[in-house]
């Protein structure tokens, strides 16, 4: 029994990153931009939050808080490029997408050289604490699962989740930006700005996939390497399509990731797993990740503008 | 001047303006990166130049002047990242996204690796079967998005990034498992069914150039072949261009899409068989990516899409990808190399924009012309 509590609870930790990505993603295409540069911003995201942790860890207990705040502010700062090739300049958004990508790869590793003189940032201590909430952790079942050595970026995650749908589905912000993405000739010519719109999905969507990788890096690793990230970026937008471009949807599909995730970490627990390799265990979540989308694909439909530059003259 | 300031303002000839801005644009804020980092630029390009020439600009006019061997790694390192290059210009040219060359790439080397240490045959019967199953598992690796994407339309871009993963794990723990493998690489390729070539390796210094090269230039040859030249190609790209028109004419879209994929993905595989039984000459057991696929990308759009923009910016990333060892032993993080690459990918998707400004100088110099 322990054994699955533990499952459970390192499936919530494997998943948070996914999860606040998936939603940057969502904000994104929603507002009718394709983002596959996620990966690459959950890497400057790691990279700016790994960095600032090792420097401000001497000086305050904050430091990984901090962090997790560049990450964010550095997601963003990228995402302003995505932006303005694929809003103002018509660029195709894929291919923008991965140069951001490829740039990330770049950036992170050169600034990682120039600040530690290695193609690696430096360990940092600590990182995030896990911690164990007093009362809500003696709670039968929930409890050990929600409440019991848990990092609180879970919850932060799990209120993110809450604040999209209420942002997407309960308010005008959130109408205007669906209407940018299923039909942004009907948004315009109510006066609103399609292009500050897209502007706005973007850029959260920086914000939220930094501080994807922030936490990421910041509970899964002890320094950012080039291997950081590892494609969760990419399954992000997986959990995205297959989520339905629903936070709920979004949030089911992100545990089910976690979950193949921690699966591996846990198969020599298993007697009939035992005799697998552990490269079955490493390509797994992939393999999963395609069956899903296979699965799901019929009933999966995006937005409906999503990828196409907004033209005005086809008003 | 004035001809030059014309010439740019050629509207047909954006396609080779647009491109060239793009480079340039790079080199300058990527020389504006290490300024403000504290690095000095010139050794990063004085790292390309030797790389791309094999001359030191340190000891000019000197017996150390010129080294073959910097020519031949040069060389060698262009040659798999053109397959990838002519891999996902093929797929672009048929209207699909081939984000995947990296794991049909892996497929491509693992294969080749497997027939080339398994098997003992005459080398002229051996080294094309290396190929052929380089190019065969390629293709089986391509042909799984392509399909999902034709009977389920499942996005390309998604399923071949998780298809790259399962090629890297997948590749790793087969090349493990064959015998008298470690835990980081195989035997060596069998004699007789390997580039290796004592020949090249003395023409150039002992540099670790070798026949596939030939394969290389063939390839180019029937990209160009295929694309421009067959009613086959021509169906194809009609297919990218429109296929509601294309069905309506009578085509097979899926098949076409498939078959897109297919192709596309042994020239990748292929290029796979440049690294495993060319470049290493034994199978390798990878941590992560070595990125040959998303530099076939840059490859494929900085050369537009044909055999000969291809050739030429398969060369330029060539170049920079063999520099960064000796831009790290020159003290400069070769990482920038990466820079550059990827802002050439941004710069040339942001085209539309050069393009408006072009247009927007051509129009203002009109007008003062007519004043």
């Amino acid at each position: 029994m322990n054994t699955f509590y533990s499952i459970m609870t390192l499936t919530l930790i494997f998943a948070a990153p996914i999860i606040v990505t998936g939603l940057g993603g969502l904000f994104s295409e929603r507002s009718g931009v394709v983002n596959i540069a996620l990966e690459g911003l959950m890497m400057i995201g790691a990279f700016s939050a790994a960095t600032v942790t090792v420097i401000l860890e001497p000086l305050t207990p904050a430091a990984p808080w901090i962090g997790l705040l560049a990450g964010a502010f550095f997601g963003a700062l990228i995402a302003l490029i995505h932006a303005y090739a694929s809003v103002d300049l018509r660029a195709d958004q894929v291919i923008s997408g991965t140069a951001i990508n490829l740039l990330a790869i770049g950036l992170t590793i050169y600034f990682a050289q120039i600040i530690f003189n290695q193609q690696r940032t430096d360990s940092f201590s600590r990182g995030l604490v896990k911690t164990t909430i007093p009362v809500l952790s003696e709670i039968p079942v929930v409890g050990p699962i929600l409440f019991t050595n848990m990092y609180l970026t879970v919850y932060l995650a799990l209120l993110i989740v809450l604040a999209t749908w209420f942002v997407v589905y309960r308010t005008t912000f959130g109408l205007r930006l669906r209407a940018c993405g299923e039909h942004p000739q009907a948004v315009d010519s109510m006066g609103v700005s399609v292009r500050k719109m897209r502007y706005y999905g973007v850029v959260l969507s920086g914000m939220l996939g930094g501080l994807g990788g922030a936490i990421m890096v910041l509970t899964q690793d002890t320094q950012y390497t080039i291997g950081t990230i590892h494609g969760t970026g990419f399954i992000a937008l997986a959990a995205l399509i297959f989520g339905k471009w629903n936070p709920w949807g979004l949030l089911g599909a992100s545990l089910f990731f976690g979950f193949s995730q921690v699966f591996g970490i846990y198969s020599n627990d298993f007697e009939i797993l035992q005799g697998l390799p552990q490269e079955f265990f490493y390509g797994l979540p992939y393999v999963l990740t395609i069956i899903a989308l296979v699965v799901f694909s019929n009933k999966s439909v995006g937005p409906k503008a999503a990828g196409e530059p907004y033209d005005v003259s086809k008003r | 001047m004035a001809r030059l300031k014309s010439m740019l303002l050629d509207e047909s000839k954006y396609k080779i303006t647009v491109p060239v801005i793009a480079i340039l644009l790079s080199f300058l804020i990527a020389t504006l990166v290490m300024i403000l980092t504290g690095i000095n630029p010139v050794g990063a390009f004085k790292a390309l130049v030797r790389t791309m020439t094999g001359i030191n600009m340190d000891q000019l006019f000197t017996d150390k002047m010129f080294n073959a061997r910097y020519l031949g790694e040069f060389l060698t390192t262009a040659l798999p990242i053109t397959m990838t290059g002519i891999a996902v210009a093929f797929a672009f040219r048929t209207g699909l996204f081939n984000i995947g060359a990296e794991g049909q790439l892996m497929v491509g080397a693992m294969a080749a690796s497997i027939v080339s240490i398994l098997l003992e045959l005459p080398m002229i019967i051996h080294l094309p079967l290396v190929v052929l199953s380089a190019a065969a598992a390629g293709a089986a690796w391509g042909f799984v998005p392509g399909f999902l994407k034709a009977k389920f339309n499942v996005h390309e871009v998604v399923v071949t990034i998780m298809m790259n993963y399962t090629a890297l794990h997948l590749s790793n723990y087969v090349l493990k498992s064959l015998p008298g493998s470690d835990q980081v690489k195989t035997v060596k390729s069998l004699p007789s069914g390997t580039f290796q070539s004592d020949f090249l390796k003395a023409l150039t210094n002992n540099s670790r150039f070798h026949w596939g090269f030939i394969v290389v230039i063939l390839s180019l040859i029937l990209f160009w072949f295929i694309i421009e030249k067959t009613s086959f190609g021509f169906e194809l790209r009609s297919v990218g261009f429109n296929p509601h028109a294309s069905r309506y004419a009578g085509m097979k879209v899926t098949r076409n899409m498939v078959l897109s994929m297919m192709i596309s993905g042994a020239f990748a595989g292929i290029g796979g068989a440049m690294l495993s039984i060319g470049t290493f000459n034994y199978g390798r057991v990878l941590v992560g990516f070595e990125n040959y696929g998303f530099d076939g990308i840059a490859v494929a759009l900085l050369g537009g899409n044909t055999a000969v923009g291809v050739f030429l910016s398969g060369l330029l990333f060539g170049g920079l990808k063999s520099a960064q060892p000796l831009m790290q032993a020159n003290k400069i993080p070769m990482e920038i190399a990466k820079i550059i690459s990827s802002l050439i990918v941004l710069f040339v998707a942001m085209k539309y924009g050069f393009e408006m400004l072009l247009r927007y100088y051509a129009k203002k110099q009109l007008k003062e012309e007519e004043q």
